[in-house]
């Protein structure tokens, strides 16, 4: 009896991971920033297609993007996209497909200071740690009628190499010239003052924690964690609060060139919220699996209909739709 | 004689189930030296671009700048080094005392078992543990002491002077550079005290062990001459048991070095140097754990340089603190 129960149970396992690898799986890789929603995608997707399991492991764009060029994954994701250089070593070709969108916000804690108005002079100065008090005159100059204590200014950032400091530190580099001069674009830099956190957690720790504190995340920590956003002046002038419809605006009114690879690095328009990016899906040109191709291919085309209604409710900006339309097109070369 | 031989040598041939195990057992420590060997082999591999790029300039440069391709890690070393031995301080007497009295019948041995299991448990809880601990526990707690520290240590005040005009006061020297403003929650401070905790296992349990060690004879021989229970401990126990417990915090030394989540998640990250134990720091094992991931090209290869280093120093230490282990048994050894 024992005997056949426990062959009964061997048996099963074995059918159990023999039925498994007959399912067609995509392995994917790259970017932390977007992993919930594209995991999300897949367990949605596993939902509809029983047959298709989907495994993307976050392990950063860098790493992603080495995975990618390997060839070990069938698809990767990277915040920074891939630069010429890099696309030129990867013998089957590379499309670029923007999947979703974020913004980074300025998180600050200040209790009793709601709506903080942050000038792009404000925005460099506080990492360039040339402001160093919440009622200098560059931030009060913004805020007329508020009541900015006479606190230092404690600075956070990304101790952790990450698209988000990228992103971050390009839009500084193109406001302000000191900040381009001494520390300049990269996923990870070294400001000249404050607390480094690790991850976009580690930061919102800080900014919680500390009355004082500002620090850069992503919208969706954020949003999720209840701070305080501070309203961003933009190209023309607008103090532009974080929303999921002012990233959209600005997603909007970029002009998308023929690889899909672009940063708003400074929008221009009146509505645009200044600091926004697309994050990418990174696919090879072709793929010599047919099968393997078919279910690649119905995930994205997914993920850029169905999936996008999964963005706003975990902090993402969904793809304005003449975006999902050239991603479409992008999609659609790949064979 | 010759028939002795024969017998010896038709046993041996039998023995095969020992001679197997013989060879398992060769291969398992081979391995390890040799996971050992490939693992500083393919570091040095990695590092070697950055190695000849900055040689030991890399050791003496403060600068750590990605994006200009300039790095250093003279910061992450004193990092390192400091709030490694800013533990072993704090954990140093702590730790003694616990082995002291757990080696002692201060109380009966049930209750002793259970105070040693619970010091030895500390050692199982993961670092990241610790590290959310420290952010939800220790930081408030620092942060409400640096204000204090600084509004003591570093404000100006005044007395009366002998000939009625105030004195003025500036701070109390050393306290008022290593507590200077402005007090942050992630601080050197804070990861050291976090780090303390972690250790606190390693010094306690091998200083209990050494301490245990001392044979009995030596403490009658105290008993029957006189002296009081302190003045043996202190006088001919501890003593006795010294390098082995100079031991246990080499090698806790050691292992404070290459602690590497709750580090990272407290002391701030920052490679500006600085006197004061409120401001952020960085250790060589935060630096690596931070920016591995996403780093490329000649980063690479600099973390890599980084990681030579620090397996380099805690090798160092660890050979430092066995060595000192195995003299300390060298020498009881003749006592027992």
């Amino acid at each position: 009896m024992k005997f056949s129960k426990l062959l009964f149970v061997v048996g099963s396992a074995v059918l159990g991971i023999a039925s498994q690898s007959s399912a067609q799986q995509l392995s994917g890789a790259g970017a932390s920033f977007p992993a919930p929603l594209y995991q999300r995608w897949g367990v949605e997707y596993n939902k509809l297609h029983p047959g298709v399991q989907v495994n993307y492991q976050s392990v950063g764009s860098g790493a992603g993007v080495k995975n990618f060029t390997a060839g070990v994954v069938d698809f990767g994701a990277s915040d920074a996209a891939m630069s010429d250089a890099e696309i030129a070593k990867v013998a089957k070709g590379v499309v670029m497909i923007p999947a979703t969108a974020g913004e980074i916000v300025y998180a600050y804690n200040l209790p009793g200071v709601s709506g903080l108005n942050l000038s792009r002079e404000a925005m460099a100065g506080i990492y360039l740690g040339t402001i160093t008090k919440w009622n200098d005159p560059a931030i009060a100059k913004a805020n007329p009628g508020a009541k900015l204590p006479a606190l230092p200014i404690q600075v956070a950032f990304r101790s952790d190499g990450s698209g988000t400091t990228y992103v971050f530190t390009q839009h500084l580099s193109a406001i302000s010239k000191d900040f381009n001069d001494k520390i300049g674009t990269d996923k990870s830099v070294t400001f000249p003052v404050g607390v480094g956190g690790k991850g976009n957690e580690g930061v919102t720790a800080l900014v919680k924690q500390s009355p004082g504190t500002v620090g850069y995340v992503e919208y969706g920590y954020a949003k999720g964690n209840g701070l305080a956003m501070a309203n961003l002046e933009n190209k023309s002038g607008k103090f532009v609060s974080p929303t999921g419809e002012a990233g959209a605006t600005t997603l909007a009114n970029v002009k998308l060139p023929e690889n899909l690879r672009v940063w708003p690095v400074d929008p221009e328009g009146a509505g645009d919220y200044p600091i926004a990016s697309f994050t990418w899906l990174l696919l090879y040109k072709k793929y010599d699996d047919a099968a393997k191709l078919k279910a690649l291919k119905d995930f994205v085309a997914y993920g850029l209909t169905t999936g996008q209604g999964f963005a706003e409710e975990l902090g993402y900006i969904p793809l304005p739709d003449a975006v999902v339309e050239k991603a479409k097109a992008a999609l659609a070369t790949v064979e | 004689m010759p028939e002795q031989d024969s017998k010896n040598r038709a046993f041996a041939e039998v023995r095969v189930g020992p001679d197997l195990f013989h060879l398992l057992c060769w291969v398992a420590s081979a391995a390890a030296v040799a996971t050992l060997g490939l693992i500083v082999y393919e570091i040095i591999s990695g590092a070697w671009p950055a190695i000849q790029k900055f040689g030991f300039g890399f050791l003496a440069s403060s600068s750590w700048v990605p994006n200009r391709a300039d790095f250093g890690v003279f910061p992450f070393i004193i990092g390192t080094a400091v709030s490694s031995l800013i533990a072993i301080l704090l954990a140093f007497p702590l730790g003694l005392a616990i082995a002291v009295f757990l080696s002692e019948n201060f109380l009966p041995l049930p209750v002793r078992q259970v105070v040693r299991f619970v010091v030895e448990m500390l050692a199982a809880i993961p670092s990241v543990v610790y590290g959310l601990w420290g952010i939800f526990v220790v930081i408030p707690i620092i942060k409400l002491f640096g204000t204090w520290a600084v509004s003591v240590f570093c404000n100006t005040w005044t007395t009366p002077g002998i000939d009625g005009a105030p004195d003025t006061h500036r701070g109390i020297p050393v306290l008022e550079t290593l507590f200077a403003p402005p007090a942050y929650g992630n601080s050197m401070l804070t990861a050291s005290i976090v780090l303390a905790l972690m250790i606190l296992p390693t010094l306690t349990a091998i200083s209990r062990n050494s301490l245990t060690a001392v044979p009995k004879t030596l403490r009658e021989g105290a008993y029957a001459l006189g002296a009081t229970r302190w003045e043996a401990i202190l006088g001919v126990i501890l003593p006795t048991a010294a390098p082995g417990v100079v031991a246990a915090t080499i090698l806790a030394l050691g292992r404070a070095m290459g602690e590497t989540m709750a580090v990272a998640m407290l002391i701030g990250n920052s490679s500006r140097l600085s006197w004061s134990l409120l401001s952020p720091g960085g250790t060589l094992a935060g630096l690596l754990a931070n920016q591995f991931a996403e780093a490329e090209g000649m980063q690479v290869n600099s973390l890599m340089f980084a990681a030579l280093i620090l397996v380099a120093i805690t090798l160092f230490v660890n050979l430092i603190g066995e060595a000192v282990l195995r003299h300390t048994q060298h020498q009881t050894a003749g006592i027992r």
